[in-house]
């Protein structure tokens, strides 16, 4: 069975278009998180996570004013399947009295519950973060993640041409920002748990775009007279199959998670969901369409210069 | 061709064994995370300035001893944590104070100021003891959560110099398990001179508001009858214990003259002997019992007493079995500071493996299933390599000790993914080869020829990534980390050797002419 016979859609010539529309998306997202905020979660915020759940139904009114005497901005949702009367209350960091100890608003969330008599009621997590952890946590995320794309970039610069380890890095980063962009519009908070799954779509754009360069490079070997746009398009769509296989199974295979793996894995599958359909497209449009900017319009150079000597095994045909 | 492919088909049931072996069985061998598991994980900060102020408070007090011994008049301030100043020597008593200093100055800077010195710390000691304080901290908590009974706890060092990690799997009275951590116990038996007062204020006035500094005010609860409300007191005791902590043998939950709840505690050799000569010299005085800085009890000491105490309170059984199990592990050198603190229900643990295990077993399915539908036979193939990964997967996990955790899981995923990807990548390769009419196992062997590079650039990539998150991320990313590197290396094993293996045996058996693919 075939899902594609011999596809040849002109992809690259839309890759002014799609840059664009990627840069919209972003830009949206940027705006959304400049006005709103990033939606931190405690993990890089700080502050105390109380799950409870209810014996009974429970109405916000009755939980909200349970929790009155709690100073500060809380946060009091429902969580999960409305069937299982769990509600979420989340505390900002205290003040530094606050800080000496970190249990303090948890037990005030505790008893505020009990006292309120609104039924009986199951601890289900509690988190408290303090504020050092906060920052140790963000800046940590933030420098592994960079030196990983930093490390990748050198690999790709240095197995492939400089041009495409720009265009894979590039790749990346829209992956991200499209991710923290879908993040803000839902209103996803952003934890350690986000932070895994942007990872992973990470490496998945990588493995993506790596797939469709190292066709490029077999290509550019066997043709020697084409422009760069002509065989890339020509290997964007040697590999559409795979890329449509590929990318549809993982999708819905994320999808069962994202439906039925239950509240805890939902930020999670929706984070790796917004992954897969961008670094899926940004391999076509946004790594293979760079890679092809920057090497010059109708540049492919020599091909002894282009690619580097195979490191064997391989023979042309 | 035969014997290579036996040779290649014994690695891989060799590997596959050996995975079975070590994740077998897998409610024993696979780790769960806190996350899935339900438990308390709790980072704190040692406060080492406890330990160094220690120090100094110990070394100006012996100081301050000998100075009285010599009859050296002369005052001792404390000032920060490394610091302490004496004041008021005269130049006639200096050569006498400096013989005294032999010991103090291996450990202290000096500075000579108006009429005195001033003392500060060296900082290579200061270090010294701060780094011993984190260690000893360490060593106690782990004494307690032995203690507790915990399965597989993690005790360890957190990323900054002064922070431990305590995961306790599987705790459901976290409250507990906190209070039993944190408690200093500082056990010190102390010579009461004063007291009980009612107020602060009065223990004071009791000298003048001009407390001499070899004494200190300590808060307490009074001794009233069984069944009187207990009412807060403050007593004046010396600074310096006769014994503490450190010369106790053991201790353990008893009940008193009352029958209520107490705490027995023994003495080793050392501390015998001084507490009986204290005890012997002090008949008729009060003896303060202190624990953290608070007086539990102070009895009249009738006789001499060697190696026994018994600390009174209004303990409940809980209270006294716990407050001896600290007691046992001992002293913490110095306070805990709670820094993060995370408890997931077991039940929510469970529900949350439940859901995201089944929803991946569906995942799984439907890959598979598809994979069979489009790829017809080539995709058992597929299906033997998603299923030997897996098992290579678990059984090096186990292999390592490394715990699943939710961000593992979703490394899981990633190399799951890569995975079936590979073998897609190896499928449409062979296609297009078979269209340019080549026979079956030359198309075959082209296919994964040609594939291979791709598929090591992408691992190889990925390896990369996974190496500089687990050098530079904390907790959660580096169980990512693991996962994908682990699942990387069994990626490369399955999709090219095993999945390659396979299809050699298909075709080394008989002629075939179409490939069902």
């Amino acid at each position: 069975m075939d899902l594609l016979r011999n596809p040849n859609f002109d992809f690259i010539r839309w890759r002014w278009h799609a840059i664009a529309f990627s840069l919209l998306v972003i830009l949206a997202g940027a705006g959304v998180i400049a006005s709103r905020g990033l939606p931190l979660g405690i993990d890089f915020s700080g502050g105390t996570l109380v799950v409870v759940r209810f014996e009974q139904a429970v109405n916000e009114h009755a939980v909200r004013s349970a929790l009155e005497a709690i100073p500060g901005d809380k946060v009091i949702q429902p969580y999960g399947n409305p069937a299982d009367n769990e509600w979420l209350i989340r505390l900002p960091l205290g003040g530094p009295e606050h800080d000496a100890n970190l249990e303090q608003g948890a037990q005030a969330v505790i008893a505020g519950l009990k006292a309120a008599n609104i039924g009986n009621f199951e601890l289900r997590s509690q988190e408290i973060v303090g504020p050092v952890i906060g920052r140790d946590l963000q800046l940590k995320g933030i420098y592994a993640t960079l030196a990983s794309i930093a490390g990748i970039a050198v690999y790709i610069g240095f197995r492939f041409r400089f041009a495409f380890a720009i265009g894979a890095i590039a790749a990346t980063f829209h992956d991200i920002l499209v991710t923290l962009a879908f993040l803000a519009f839902f209103n996803y908070d952003l934890s350690l748990n986000i932070v895994a799954a942007i990872l992973t779509i990470t490496g998945y754009s990588v493995n993506d775009t790596i797939v469709i360069f190292d066709r490029v490079r077999e290509n550019l070997r066997t043709t020697k007279r084409e422009p760069l746009e002509t065989v890339v398009n020509r290997s964007v769509n040697q590999t559409l199959s795979r890329t449509i296989i590929t990318a549809g199974t993982t999708f819905l295979s994320v999808l069962a998670l994202y439906l039925f793996g239950g509240e805890v894995l939902e930020g999670f599958a929706f984070t790796m969901l917004v992954g897969i359909v961008s670094g899926t497209y940004s391999t076509v449009f946004i790594a293979a369409a760079i890679a092809i900017i920057l090497s010059g319009k109708h540049a492919r150079g020599r091909p002894t210069q282009a690619v580097r000597p195979a490191s064997g095994g391989r023979k042309a045909s | 061709m035969a014997k290579n492919l036996r040779w290649k088909l014994l690695v891989i049931i060799g590997v596959i064994a050996l995975s079975v072996y070590a994740f077998y069985p897998p409610g024993e061998k696979v780790r769960l995370g806190l996350d899935l598991k339900g438990g308390v994980h709790l980072v704190m900060r040692v406060q080492t300035d406890d330990a160094v102020r220690l120090e100094t408070e110990t070394t100006s007090d012996r100081l301050r001893e000998q100075m009285k011994a010599q009859n050296i008049p002369g005052t001792v301030v404390l000032g920060s944590p490394t610091e302490f100043r004496v004041e008021g020597i005269s130049s006639e008593q200096d050569a006498a104070f400096r013989q005294l200093l032999t010991d103090v100055d291996v450990l202290f800077n000096r500075t000579p100021g108006a009429g005195g010195y001033a003392f500060t710390m060296r900082p290579n000691y200061a270090n010294q003891l701060r780094e011993e304080a984190v260690t000893q901290a360490l060593q106690t908590i782990e004494r307690r959560v032995n203690e507790l009974g915990v399965a597989e706890p993690i005790i360890a060092r957190h990323s900054e110099d002064d922070q431990i990690l305590v995961q306790l799997p599987g705790v459901t009275d976290v409250g507990r398990a906190k209070q039993i951590i944190r408690s200093t116990a500082q056990l010190e038996l102390k010579l009461v001179e004063q007291g009980p007062f009612s107020d602060e204020t009065a223990a004071r006035q009791a000298y003048n508001n001009n407390l001499p500094p070899d004494l200190e005010i300590l808060p307490g609860t009074s001794e009233g009858q069984p069944g009187d409300r207990p009412s807060a007191v403050y007593y004046v005791v010396r600074r310096v214990a006769a014994v503490t902590g450190r010369d106790l043998r053991n201790s353990r939950p008893t009940i008193d003259e009352n029958s209520r709840p107490a705490v027995n505690f023994s003495l080793n050799n050392e501390g015998a002997s001084r507490f009986g000569n204290f005890t012997q010299t002090n008949i008729g005085r009060q003896l303060g019992i202190v624990l953290d800085k608070r007086v539990y009890t102070a009895p009249t000491i009738n006789a001499r007493i060697d190696n026994e105490g018994i600390i009174q309170g209004s303990f409940t059984n809980q209270e006294a079995a716990d407050l001896s199990l600290v007691l046992r592990s001992g002293a913490l050198p110095a306070r805990l500071d709670y820094l993060e603190e995370r408890t997931v229900g077991a039940s929510l643990g469970q529900d949350s493996i439940r859901s995201g295990v089944t929803a991946a077993i569906g995942g799984l399915v439907f890959v598979m299933l598809f994979m069979l539908a489009y790829y017809k036979l080539a995709g058992f193939n597929a299906v033997a390599s998603i299923a030997v990964n897996l098992i290579i997967l678990l059984g090096l996990m186990s292999y390592l000790g490394a715990t699943m955790t939710l961000p593992g899981i979703a490394g899981f995923i990633l190399t799951i993914g890569m995975g079936v990807d590979s073998n897609v990548l190896i499928f449409e390769r062979i296609k297009e080869e078979l269209h340019t009419a080549k026979g079956v196992k030359q198309a075959v062997a082209a296919g994964f020829d040609r594939v291979f590079l791709t598929i090591l650039d992408t691992h190889v990539a990925s390896l990369i990534a996974a190496a500089f998150l687990f050098q530079f991320g904390t907790g959660p990313i580096r169980g990512f980390a693991t996962t994908l590197t682990v699942g990387l290396l069994s990626n490369v094993f399955t999709a090219v050797f095993v999945s390659r293996t396979m299809f050699e045996l298909a075709l080394s058996r008989r002629q075939v002419t179409k490939l069902s693919i």
